[in-house]
């Protein structure tokens, strides 16, 4: 058994851990949380030039052909340096949605575009409040154009392309839903920003007026690819969010190692050891399941669709834990804005969110193992 | 990354397949098979009596504590073949619970201090199922603190004569040996006057009783000890050394726990698919997937822990201290799954008999049991301190008693 990545892939963890120290630390992180910048453009392009940006992107296709394993390496690095790229909506949603049903001429317009950081792309899915699901989706696709409003979109502000899930049938049923490519530069949009739980990431409002758009994938595929793109980002997310949790559980550890309080270190007190223990429970649990996520992705496996709940799961809850615990182990200095601890608690609860909230995934991971013990 | 054995594991798992499959006894198979969340009930059989023909047998096949040397009695076999072996005996692992405290402790203590002498004596017979050995740490006021332990040994020539009170130990009552930690010198610090010793659990002034347990059940003993004789060969390690020498037996402990854990996981999923609540089956209730969906990502998080652990065995590596997490998870979440599932059964969730509204009871004996499993093997408190000390690296407790001569520490808390 080798149920653990290879030498190459953690001498590419340890590649990018490096990189992102020198390029992404808390200050330049900080420079977006205060709203002068979008997101740390330097940043994107220095990820694009090191080739993170196409890491599972074919060669054919401008990228490094490397897998899928190596983007979970990166992933995590990115979770754990909390960057502020759009990084998930480009790489995780919108790549993946083009490499599962993009045409070749597709592909060839967009993904080069995305390994060399020239084009962001995101996932424009949710329609206000709900989960994912075909009912959800109202804005209609007719005649080869979209009209309806997308809110919220992850980095919607700043893509360039969007993959925009629409209804193209009459009735909310998983075979009325398609999906369509949208250049987001070329009219027939209007963008929002909108604020939100985490500046790092922004989120944005898009409204489709008579917006011309070309079909990804066939008319009526829509959820089903959906489904798998979600899947496939569950996993990827996890991983940033598993390295998001380890962060967070090392600043609280480094703080009670730090901190002196009724003349002794907080750390030696069990009230303070137990609960960093626990952050360390919730962390290991969600980086196995984020490990066999991660088999499955990288081999397209039957299990997928169970790993990738499993894994998500596990993930949020613990960086959810480990963000909150963070600030409690800091005390009164965990909550104030100097401390970074908020920027660990904001990215876990937006994440938390962005795919699906936990219980739409709990309901996932029950519907699926239930598919599988009737197998 | 990949799930596969190498072509020297896949060949080992051949062999060890094949000789399970013409060696084991099938009549227990079904009966091994029921989910008993670690207890094993045999309708017509002894434990002892099948376990012990199937650890002979293992012995005679050289299967019986096969990560041993050779010349103990073991197969020489490396870590990762010995969890190949675990995987391939299956249910018929259940067998070895008697032994598994001798394989798991017992033995490597005596490997790591006995004499030449005393391993080839004692190790073969205890690998073959011969002799069965428990062991003696905890006492009524020594759980957690075991270094506090009051069992005194004091010398007389060239024998030791014991005195004191043992508790919670499993199989005092059919084993033949026992390893015996005890105090030789009361007027030092407590980790300093212990010392190590296995004994002849039939010798004079051992007495062994059974208690009964909170769950109504009975399965440890206290055991007692009333001028017992024990040679000075029969000492492990030298006087004093009791406490480092204890260390290499409770690493084994957690470490042998570990291995087979209930989760209540299976358990709990088969019983909400098949219980018809008011508005219709507990499985399409939100409220019920909500919390069922996160013990089975918990559940799958031990599997797989347990899986990088295998695998850094395979490549000949040491195990990471993720291991560690495997029965803190486990024995919280048999107690809320209890819990929870007497909750779904409502009024007659209180039932414990036979009854078929609580599928015979199932739950209640969990809930009955699940205690246990966070004191077993280290409290849920004392794993924690644990992983904040060994793992993160945080400061040890601070010990009022660390300097104190043993005899000068408190003993009581009021009046």
């Amino acid at each position: 058994m080798n149920f653990d990545f290879s030498d190459d892939q953690k001498q590419l963890r340890d590649q990018a851990r490096k990189f992102l120290a020198e390029k992404c630390s808390p200050k330049a992180v900080r420079v977006v949380l205060d709203g002068k910048a979008p997101y740390d453009k330097e940043l994107w392009k220095g990820l694009a030039e090191m080739g993170f940006l196409g890491v599972a992107i074919p060669e054919e296709f401008g990228g490094a052909g490397a897998g899928h394993l190596e983007l979970c390496v990166i992933a995590e690095e990115m979770g754990r340096a909390n960057a502020p790229v759009p990084f998930s909506s480009t790489v995780y949603l919108a790549a993946e949605a083009l490499l599962i049903a993009g045409s070749d001429a597709q592909k060839k317009k967009w993904l080069p575009a995305i390994a060399s950081g020239e084009a962001i792309g995101t996932l424009a899915l949710f329609e206000g409040k709900g989960n994912p699901s075909p009912k959800n989706v109202k804005l209609t696709a007719a005649n080869g154009v979209l009209n309806g409003v997308k809110k919220p979109v992850a980095d919607g502000a700043i893509a360039d392309f969007a993959v925009v899930a629409a209804r193209t049938g009459p009735s909310g049923r998983e075979n009325d839903l398609s999906l369509f490519l949208v250049d987001l530069k070329a009219g027939g949009v209007e963008v929002k920003s909108l604020t939100n739980l985490d500046p790092t990431r922004g989120q944005a409002e898009i409204s489709f007026k008579d917006c011309k758009a070309e079909p990804l994938g066939a008319a009526g595929e829509g959820w089903s690819i959906l489904t798998q793109v979600l899947d496939r980002a569950a996993v990827l997310c996890a991983f940033e969010q598993v390295g998001g949790s380890d962060r967070a559980l090392e600043m609280g550890r480094d703080y009670a190692l730090d901190r002196v309080a009724f003349g002794r270190q907080i750390g030696s007190f069990q009230a303070v050891k137990h609960m960093l223990a626990d952050m360390y429970v919730s962390a290991t649990l969600a980086r196995s399941n984020c490990y066999y996520g991660a088999w499955a992705l990288s081999t397209n496996a039957a299990e997928l669709p169970e790993a990738a709940a499993a894994a998500r799961i596990s993930a949020t809850q613990a960086f959810q834990h480990c963000a909150k615990n963070n600030i409690q182990v800091h005390g009164g200095m965990g909550f104030t804005w100097e401390f970074d601890c908020h920027m660990y608690y904001r990215r876990a609860n937006a994440m938390a969110l962005g795919l699906g909230s936990l219980s739409y995934w709990e309901d996932q991971l029950i519907d699926r193992m239930r598919k599988k013990n009737a197998a | 990354m990949n799930f596969d054995d190498t072509p020297q594991e896949a060949a080992f798992r051949e062999t060890a397949r094949k000789w399970v499959e013409a060696n084991a006894p099938k009549e227990l198979h079904a009966e091994l098979s029921k989910s008993s969340l670690g207890r094993i009930r045999l309708a017509k059989h002894d434990i002892v009596d099948v376990g012990k023909a199937w650890q002979k047998k293992k012995f005679e096949g050289n299967w019986a504590c096969l990560h041993w040397p050779k010349e103990y009695g073991g197969r020489g076999a490396s870590p990762i073949e010995r969890v190949i072996w675990q995987q391939e005996e299956g249910v018929y692992g259940k067998l070895t619970q008697p032994f598994q405290i001798g394989e798991g402790m017992c033995g490597p203590t005596v490997m790591a201090f006995g004499s030449e002498d005393a391993k080839r004596r004692y190790l073969p017979k205890l690998a073959s199922g011969e002799e069965i050995w428990c062991q003696l740490f905890s006492e009524p006021s020594a759980g957690s603190d075991v270094a506090g332990l009051r069992t005194r040994a004091e010398k007389k020539g060239d024998n030791w004569v014991v005195n004191g009170q043992k508790i919670w130990t499993s199989g005092a009552h059919y084993s033949d040996y026992g390893l015996l930690i005890a105090r030789t010198d009361p007027n030092v610090p407590k980790h300093k006057g212990l010392t190590m010793f296995f004994l002849d659990m039939k010798s004079e002034g051992v007495e062994v009783r059974p208690i009964k347990q909170a769950n109504g059940m009975q399965e440890f003993n206290e055991v007692y000890f009333t001028d017992v004789v024990i040679p000075d060969s029969q000492r492990l390690g030298a006087v004093g050394d009791g406490w480092s020498v204890s260390l290499t037996t409770l690493m084994n402990e957690r470490m042998s726990i570990g291995a087979r854990l209930a989760t209540g996981v299976p358990e709990m999923f088969e019983f909400c698919s098949n219980l018809m609540l008011e508005d219709g089956l507990a499985i399409d209730d939100p409220a019920v997937r909500s919390k069922l969906a996160s013990w089975a990502a918990k559940s799958s998080g031990l599997k797989y822990t347990s899986y990088r652990t295998i695998s850094a065995l395979s490549k000949g590596d040491r195990p990471g201290p993720e291991n560690s997490i495997g029965k803190l998870v486990s024995g919280m979440m048999l107690q809320d799954i209890a819990t929870y599932a007497m909750d779904l059964q409502g009024g007659a969730g209180v039932l414990t008999g036979s009854d078929e509204e609580t599928v015979q009871g199932q739950f209640q004996q969990m809930l009955l049991s699940s205690p246990s499993m966070r004191i077993a093997g280290g409290t849920d408190e004392i794993l924690r301190n644990i992983i904040a000390e060994r793992v993160l690296g945080l400061p040890g407790d601070i010990r009022v008693d660390k300097d104190v001569p043993y005899n000068k520490i408190p003993t009581k808390g009021r009046g």
